[in-house]
């Protein structure tokens, strides 16, 4: 897969990057996610170093804190970045032709996203509880500094990797689907290496957000 | 694959079309009407500018709350719906297989898509004019939290659809880029290596690099935006711990570079025209490109300067100040090897050209009061007044709306296979020419006098009073302006059905696009071309005829 | 010359010197560049029999226009930065300047200035709407603020423009300058003024005369100008002009 681009009439065309046109696509896609994301983490960062209190994941409610619960978040992650193994452990599997090992660990990624997405939905709904909104409740306001700010940041940021997630367990389906077809084979897989790149991206994203909503 | 184009339904060919030149030619048609759209807009605020509280025939007096609209949806239009598709989505699409020997596109199926979100979002814009409580006011810069709260300019629906409307604009723009980008790398025919692509081409490579980059940082903010306006956060709202000037940083991050997007392209297309005009190969070519990636670049780290008085530290001031003059640097690059490359030449006044000249006269008028702005200390009395204006329109209109006008007469026989008139064409651009001079170069005037921008009402401020019959010259001169228009819209609808047949290379240039019938048939070339050398030998030694087109086989065995 | 506004304030005149040196440089190389273009297109039109001079280009053409233009903006840029400085640098500011709050609102301005006591947030502040009045000959320090969307505090005699951000507290200051104002006089002498302190005031509406010497002739006799000036306007669109305190 590693030559130019054949043109019509068999002609090879002027060696460019060397990459297919689907995966060069794609990692030219991901440079405008990147952006994306970075917009999103940067109002982040400018807005949560602008004030000087910050509702703290781990922090109990009555001291300014969130409930939400950086454990479970934790385990959360992990499964993610599993994900990204189960991912590679595909490709992997049908660079030699290993069907079986193809469709396994596809559908453990499709599970896995699956679930991280299952348990965002949990920690919305306990966030949600407890007055944690978009804009977040009155009374809630009063204990919590920056609740609003809190809420708007954190929604936003999370809500859009949950929904780059959703759409990643969608395509994973699809190519799971085909995968139990015999669609792809040793030489012809380009499907399943478009896909593992956008997945990696998803969870690289996540172990950013991580870090910064939850960590730091 | 073209065994069977025949077979497909109008339907298919011409209207869901992933044929590059049909999506193309489609862009065309959409973004001049948009131009209209837009050149409408602006003449009705201008009636108001000229002839305040007067009736504007046919349609009353213009409210203040409209003149907003009216300015907004003039500036949107315009730039997003006129003259970057114009530029882009137009000449990328059309031009850039072509000139570079490819079928097709990457990923035809998504060009398609592109150009029906482009239309959507369109729609939606235009929609937008109509909705209860009028169309968005707070500027095409929207800014927060004038934007944010309905209260402050009355236009919810209104500015909500606006957003909408941009989103998909900018997904439209995302798929454009994602295809410009990777067809370029991967799809040149033999020997078109890198540096011996047009400058058209390097140029509408790099834009769409730097749209990639840009369009999703407006995306995020105008969707924070979004959420302000109809979720309650507070990411722009100081009341509840959010910061006006995040907005403007966010704007500005994408909006500088997007000036740019707006640009290079047209100086690129410009290039390949004046080396044509002038027989004579581009002077300089590699610093040309060198120059274009240059200010690319530099394009990233100067959107400050258009926030000196925001309020922002004046440090910040001091650093986007030397960024932003530094981008003088390449632009004198490209305006000087543009004169080098006429010096000495023997030059074809056609139509093209004209515009192309034109394009240099007036982008230097704009890129030099830009100099102006770009000092921090100047800026401070020049900021947001008709200095402002003038310096957007010298740039937009002299710069990228000339070179527009001389791609659609150089490029329209390989779209229609018909000649434009060149009479008329000459006669547009002679009118154009006067009319748009006399219509913004005044403006300058106005901004040093402290004339402010997005004002209802001039008459209003004493100080402003004698300059009122400025403000009417100025007026009259843009209906003039609209009205040398018409022409342009006479000889294109009947040149397309009644023009001269073009010949094969009308122009006698050497890009691949013309070695192929006008209009080229579904896949382009029958054959993959094999390019032998850079686009512009024009009156090379090595050659009788004072052109040598990129694939025409070499003689002896040099370069 | 005097294509700008009259000024009348105390770095008008540096600032209006730079504007003035960059119109001369930029409006050479406007000449420069329309002159070569007609010149070109005269000398170099076509002609049957006539062949273009075949040159690729030259760098040392190149190295010339390149390193010319560099040295010019790097001028314009030190020359603009002293000024900058001088007029933003908050080390610099004035220190015995007359301090007032500025607040911007759809559609109004109010401008507080402090009292007998000297001190602004005290008991006998003066407030007064959409009418700015400063004294001459004294610096004025204000902080700026707006209650609700963006909007510009511009007084073009005085070549001051700021804009009112809300949730931010901007201080910017000017001086006006007696001596810029050929024969102008105030309403010297009377002590009703805000500060109920002996100073000259100048409505800032009379400075956007466009001619300075039509600004004491204005002022005599008549009450103090309103600061229309001071624009206001709603953010970045504005709306019409309305007085409302
Ligand atoms: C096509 C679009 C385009 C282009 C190419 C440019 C090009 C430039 N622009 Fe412009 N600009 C806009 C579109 C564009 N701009 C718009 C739309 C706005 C308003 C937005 C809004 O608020 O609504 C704006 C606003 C704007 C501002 C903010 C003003 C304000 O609001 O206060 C500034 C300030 O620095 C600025 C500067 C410049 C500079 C320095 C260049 C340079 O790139 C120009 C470089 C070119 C030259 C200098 C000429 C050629 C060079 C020579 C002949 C060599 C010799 C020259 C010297 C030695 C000086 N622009
Ligand atoms: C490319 C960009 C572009 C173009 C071409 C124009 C064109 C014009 N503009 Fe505009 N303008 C902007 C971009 C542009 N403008 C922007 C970005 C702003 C800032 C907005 C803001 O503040 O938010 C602005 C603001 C602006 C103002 C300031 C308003 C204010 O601050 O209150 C004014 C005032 O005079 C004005 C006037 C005009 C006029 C008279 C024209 C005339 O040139 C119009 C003449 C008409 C045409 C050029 C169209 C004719 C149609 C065709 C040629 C196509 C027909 C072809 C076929 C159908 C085949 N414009
Ligand atoms: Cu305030 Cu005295
Ligand atoms: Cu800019």
């Amino acid at each position: 897969m590693n030559e130019a681009i054949t043109l019509p009439g068999g002609v090879q065309a002027e060696p460019g990057m060397r990459i297919y046109n689907q995966k060069l696509g794609m990692w030219i896609f991901l440079a405008s996610e990147v952006m994306f994301f970075t917009g999103l983490i940067g109002a982040y960062i400018i807005l949560r170093f602008g004030t000087t209190a910050w509702a703290l994941p781990g922090v109990p409610l009555e001291e300014g804190g969130t409930p939400l619960a950086i454990n479970l978040t934790a385990f959360n992650t992990f499964m993610l970045i599993c994900s990204s193994v189960t991912m590679v452990k595909a490709f992997a599997a049908i660079e030699h032709g290993d069907q079986k090992n193809l469709r396994r660990y596809l559908l453990a990624t499709v599970l896995l996203g699956a679930a991280f997405v299952g348990i965002q939905v949990v920690e919305y709904l306990a966030l949600a509880r407890e007055g944690f909104l978009p804009h977040c409740s009155e009374e809630l306001a009063a204990v919590v500094p920056n609740c609003h700010l809190f809420g708007s940041t954190f929604y936003t940021m999370t809500g859009f990797h949950g929904t780059h997630v959703s759409i990643g367990v969608l395509c994973m389906i699809w190519v799971t689907v085909k995968a139990f077809r015999g669609h792809y084979t040793k030489e012809n897989h380009g499907g399943v290496e478009v896909v593992g790149l956008y997945w990696h991206f998803v969870d690289l994203v996540w172990i950013m957000l991580f870090t910064i909503v939850y960590l730091i | 694959m073209d065994a069977h184009h025949e077979d497909l339904s109008f339907i298919r060919k011409y209207i869901f079309s992933t044929d590059h030149k049909i999506i193309g030619i489609q862009f065309l048609f959409a973004s001049l009407a948009f131009l209209v759209l837009g050149g409408v807009l602006a003449i009705m605020l201008r009636w108001q500018l000229g002839f305040p509280g007067q009736e504007l025939p046919g349609l009353g007096v213009v409210a203040p709350k409209f003149y907003n609209s009216l300015v907004t949806m003039h500036g949107t239009f315009m730039v997003f719906f006129a003259v970057m598709p114009l530029l882009v989505g137009v000449y990328a699409n059309y031009l850039i297989p072509l000139k570079i020997g490819a079928p097709d596109m990457a990923f035809p199926r998504l060009n398609m898509l592109s150009f029906w979100m482009f239309i959507q979002s369109g729609i939606v814009m235009t929609a937008s004019l109509f909705v209860e409580g009028g169309a968005a006011g707070a500027g095409w810069t929207a800014y927060a939290p004038l934007s944010a709260v309905p209260q402050y300019t009355g236009a919810s629906l209104g500015q909500q659809l606006w957003i909408i409307s941009i989103v998909l604009f900018g997904a439209s723009s995302l798929l454009g880029s994602v295809n410009y980008i990777t067809t370029v790398i991967n799809m040149r025919a033999p020997g078109m290596t890198l540096f011996r692509m047009p400058l058209s081409i390097w140029a509408l490579f790099i834009t769409a690099i730097i749209a990639l980059l840009a369009i999703p940082i407006i995306a995020a903010a105008v969707i924070m935006l979004f959420f302000d306006i109809t979720l309650g956060t507070t990411f722009f709202l100081p009341a509840d711990g959010g910061q006006p000037l995040l907005w403007q940083h966010l704007f500005w991050f994408f909006g500088h570079p997007e000036v740019y997007i707006l640009i290079l392209p047209a100086m690129g297309i410009i290039s390949d025209i004046i080396a044509n005009g002038s027989r004579k190969p581009v002077f300089g070519y590699h610093s040309m490109v060198l120059a274009i990636i240059a200010i690319a670049f530099l394009g990233w780290i100067t959107w400050g300067h258009h926030m000196f008085q925001s309020g922002m530290n004046p440090l910040l001031g001091t650093s986007f100040m030397i960024s932003t003059m530094a981008i003088a640097i390449p632009s004198a690059i490209k305006v000087f090897n543009w004169l080098g490359t006429m010096w000495r030449g023997n030059i074809r006044f056609h139509t093209p050209m004209l515009w192309a000249i034109g394009f240099v006269s007036l982008f230097t008028v704009g890129g030099l009061s830009g100099i102006f702005m770009a000092s921090n200390t100047v800026d401070i009395f020049i900021h947001d007044t008709y200095f402002i204006v003038a310096h957007i329109h010298y740039v937009l209109f002299g710069g990228s709306l000339m070179a527009i006008f001389a791609a659609i007469y150089f490029w329209f026989p390989k779209m229609f296979g018909r000649m434009m008139n060149d009479t008329w064409g000459k006669i547009h651009f002679a009118l154009t020419f006067i009319f748009y001079n006399l219509t913004f170069f005044p403006m300058h005037i106005l901004g040093m006098a402290g004339h402010m921008r997005r004002i209802y009402d001039p008459t209003q401020y004493e100080f402003l009073q004698p300059y009122q019959p400025m403000n009417k010259f100025i007026t009259i001169s843009a209906i003039l302006l609209f009205v040398a228009q018409l022409p342009f819209i006479a000889n294109f609808f009947w040149s397309l059905f009644r023009g001269r047949k073009a010949e094969l290379n009308p122009w006698q240039d050497n890009g691949l696009e013309w070695t192929v019938p006008s209009p080229p048939p579904h896949g382009n070339f029958a054959v993959t071309p094999t390019v032998y050398r850079g686009p512009y030998e024009f009156s090379s030694p090595g050659a009788e005829a004072d052109f040598l087109p990129q694939d025409a086989r070499p003689v002896d065995s040099g370069r | 010359m005097d294509w700008l506004p009259g000024a009348a304030s105390s770095y008008a005149a540096d600032m209006d010197r730079i504007f003035y040196v960059i119109l001369a440089i930029t409006g050479l190389i406007f000449v420069g560049v329309q002159v070569a273009l007609v010149y070109f297109m005269i000398k170099y039109r076509g002609r049957a029999g006539r062949r273009a001079f075949y040159i690729e280009g030259s760098t040392k053409a190149e190295v010339v226009w390149t390193v010319i233009p560099a040295v010019i903006i790097i001028g314009i840029a030190v020359a603009s930065q002293t000024v900058w400085s001088e007029v933003k640098d908050p080390d610099r500011f004035p220190t015995d300047a007359l301090e007032m709050n500025v607040e911007a609102r759809q559609f109004a301005w109010a401008f507080t200035y402090p009292g007998a006591d000297g001190e602004l947030g005290t008991e006998d502040d003066h407030i007064s709407y959409n009418q700015m009045y400063v004294p001459v000959n004294r610096p004025v320090l204000f902080n700026l603020t707006s209650v609700d969307v963006v909007h510009s505090f511009f007084v073009p005699a005085f070549r001051i423009k700021q804009d009112a951000v809300p949730g931010l507290n901007l201080r910017a200051w000017f001086g006006v300058r007696r001596a810029m104002r050929s024969g102008a006089r105030s309403d010297e002498g009377e002590d009703h003024r805000p500060s109920g302190r002996r100073v000259q005031w100048l409505g800032c509406g009379a400075g956007l005369k466009s001619r300075s010497e039509e600004i004491g002739s204005d002022l005599e006799g008549k009450d103090v100008y309103s600061c229309s000036g001071g624009r206001i306007v709603g953010g970045r669109a504005p709306r019409r002009f309305e007085l409302h305190p």
